[in-house]
């Protein structure tokens, strides 16, 4: 009788000594549970904090040197930003020259980017089960892959040295070119894959010549993707400083001769941080280039989200 | 008796012109490959014209230097004893993007974490991984700009190094601007774990870490290894916003708070104002930059298409 009591005893002891190890277990399985959590929390926190950071900060110092001089005048030389500062102005001028050479850089590295991009888009789409096809992709991947100041090296020994014996608009508009290339690529063939195979099929079985598919089917069903593939490329290659350092250099005057060298925006931006006159026209200018580049990047996030077939 | 004349030259024209339809076709299909492959051979040149180019216009340091270029920490432009050695680009080079990675590596984690797990198809996942995609958008000057007037300071006043300029500056910078590399593969890998074998070890009893710990990991560990790699390889290559903070100093860095100068950004600085031999090794330091961003890449790759 005693025994069995204190068997008993012991038997409900140890049950509940197991009850409260098991507890114990699944409180500090809950907590760390928690814990981590917090600390997945804490983490993108940061991260989210310094897209605000970055941004807000900028546009906080650029904002209040943007008038409209800003978009009409070249940019200012040293000597008359040291006047200025020395009494007390606002630096004059502005970075129109920057701006119109960005465009002029970008829109003929786009004229020569796009064709070869879509077509070579359309080749390896086409032929996606041959071998030389999947090395045409590896090497869009790899070009891609390659750093933009390397780049700058190649469109200098390209154009630079042999072509326009000098820096050049052309040269500039190479090497960017040569990086937008391969994302025109990548984002053609990914969009031309989601066009539903039906809709091509239909085209053929009723007799349609195969370049009439490509053209009336394929790119009018895809055109949104590529259109946001172009856009996103174009905002990449805007805000590119490196490989126009070593090919257009910069210019202080609107330039319109395509073997001549030209300005950018980030261009600038490089020249007004090397120039302690000129660091009040830094911060505009790069709240201008951010503000342009990330209006393009969500231009194309937009359209490619907006249409799906 | 007159119809049977109409009629049969009606079918032959008609005969005629489907003939002449059927070749235009045939014909329009033929010249559309031979365009796209035309094309196709575009992008194939111009990637070996650049290792071309690259390697021709390394010769002249490759020939008098060799092998010793890459074992050389001696940089010296000056006329007459001139001599130049990668070594102490190769090495900040690395040391900024090994260290930059250390620090991105527990913000991309648990970015993805939250983005394609703990709020996975929520508003706020979208906001964040959009917001974290805007970081890509950014120029690098302006990541340059923002680490030398906001970041550098704040460095200074921490007194880790009187100038702020160096090795932890750069890392940081680059740490934030590779961060959407490192997200946006690792939320697609993390995302595409079947939902099945998750439920299971709910059902078990798991608690979401051991979910993730257990489940989610082993099975997206080589995207996100990939994605990783890739994203190293981005912290290699980048120019501008390292030059304006490693203070390009042309020493091998003795710490992390110490200056130095890498690859691109001794591109960026000497390349304009050099010539013959200087110009040369530039060039080679150029199909360095090349050769080692290609096999990470392509190591990223390969993973990427093993998973697959």
């Amino acid at each position: 009788m005693d025994q069995t009591t204190t068997l008993n005893k012991k038997y409900i002891s140890t049950l509940s000594d197991k009850d409260d190890i098991g507890n114990l277990l699944i409180r500090s399985r809950k907590l760390k549970d928690r814990l981590f959590k917090i600390a997945a929390m804490f983490f993108s926190f940061i991260t989210i904090a310094m897209v605000f950071l970055i941004i807000g900060s900028l546009l906080a110092k650029g904002l209040k040197q943007i008038n409209w001089a800003f978009f009409t005048q070249v940019a200012p030389d040293t000597f008359s930003a040291m006047m200025a500062k020395s009494s007390g102005q606002v630096i004059p001028g502005g970075i129109v020259n920057g701006i119109l050479g960005s465009i002029y850089l970008v829109a003929l590295a786009s004229a020569m980017a796009v064709p070869f991009g879509i077509l070579i888009g359309v080749y390896i789409y086409e032929n996606s089960k041959k071998r030389y096809a999947a090395i045409i992709r590896d090497i869009a991947d790899i070009l891609q892959g390659v750093p933009s100041i390397v780049i700058g090296i190649i469109a200098y020994i390209w154009i630079v040295v042999p072509l326009t014996k000098g820096y050049s608009v052309f040269a500039g508009s190479v090497a960017l070119a040569i990086m937008m290339l391969p994302l025109i690529v990548r984002s053609t063939e990914e969009s031309l894959k989601m066009v539903p195979e039906t809709l091509k099929e239909a085209a053929i079985a009723l007799g349609t010549p195969y370049y009439k598919v490509i053209l009336r089917v394929l790119i009018p069903s895809s055109f949104s993707g590529l259109m946001g593939g172009i856009l996103l490329a174009i905002s990449r290659v805007l805000g590119e400083t490196a490989p126009l350092m070593l090919t257009t250099l910069g210019n202080p005057q609107v330039n319109w001769h395509i073997e001549k060298p030209v300005s950018a925006v980030p261009l600038l931006i490089w020249q007004f941080y090397n120039d302690p006159n000129m660091v009040d026209l830094i911060w505009s200018s790069a709240v201008f280039l951010m503000g342009f580049v990330l209006i393009l990047n969500l231009a194309s996030r937009w359209i490619c989200a907006k249409k799906k077939i | 008796m007159f119809i049977l004349p109409l009629d049969t030259i009606h079918e032959g024209s008609m005969k005629f012109l489907y003939i002449q339809l059927i070749l235009m076709q045939v014909n329009s299909d033929k010249i559309l490959k031979r365009v796209l492959f035309a094309a196709s051979l575009v992008i194939l040149l111009i990637a070996a014209a650049m290792v071309f180019s690259l390697f021709k216009g390394s010769l002249p340091s490759i020939s008098r230097f060799g092998w010793g270029f890459l074992f050389s920490p001696e940089w010296d432009p000056t006329q007459g004893r001139e001599h130049y050695g990668a070594l102490l680009f190769i090495v900040g080079t690395l040391l900024t993007s090994v260290v930059a990675l250390i620090i991105a590596l527990p913000l991309a984690f648990f970015t993805s974490l939250f983005v394609a797990e703990y709020f996975r198809g929520t508003k706020i996942a979208t906001i964040v991984s959009t917001l974290v995609d805007l970081l890509a958008g950014i120029p690098s000057i302006i990541y340059g700009l923002w680490g030398f007037y906001m970041l550098r300071p704040f460095i200074v006043t921490l007194g880790l190094s009187p100038q702020g300029f160096g090795v932890l500056t750069s890392a940081l910078v680059l740490a934030i601007m590779v961060v959407p590399y490192a997200t946006s593969l690792s939320n697609n890998t993390i995302m595409m774990v079947p939902n099945e074998l998750k439920e299971a070890a709910y059902s078990l009893g798991a608690t979401r870490l051991e979910v993730i710990r257990n489940v989610i990991l082993p099975s997206a560990r080589s995207g996100m290894t990939a994605s990783y790699i890739l994203a190293f390889g981005r912290a290699i290559g980048e120019t501008l916003a390292v030059t304006m903070l490693i203070g390009n100093e042309n020493i091998i860095p003795k710490g992390l708070c110490s200056t130095g100068n890498t690859m691109a950004s001794v591109i960026a600085n000497q390349f304009g104002e050099a010539s013959g031999l200087q110009l040369s090794s530039l060039i080679e330091i150029g199909l360095l930059l090349f050769v080692m961003t290609t096999l990470i890449n392509a190591a990223g790759k390969y993973i990427i298409k093993k998973i697959a």
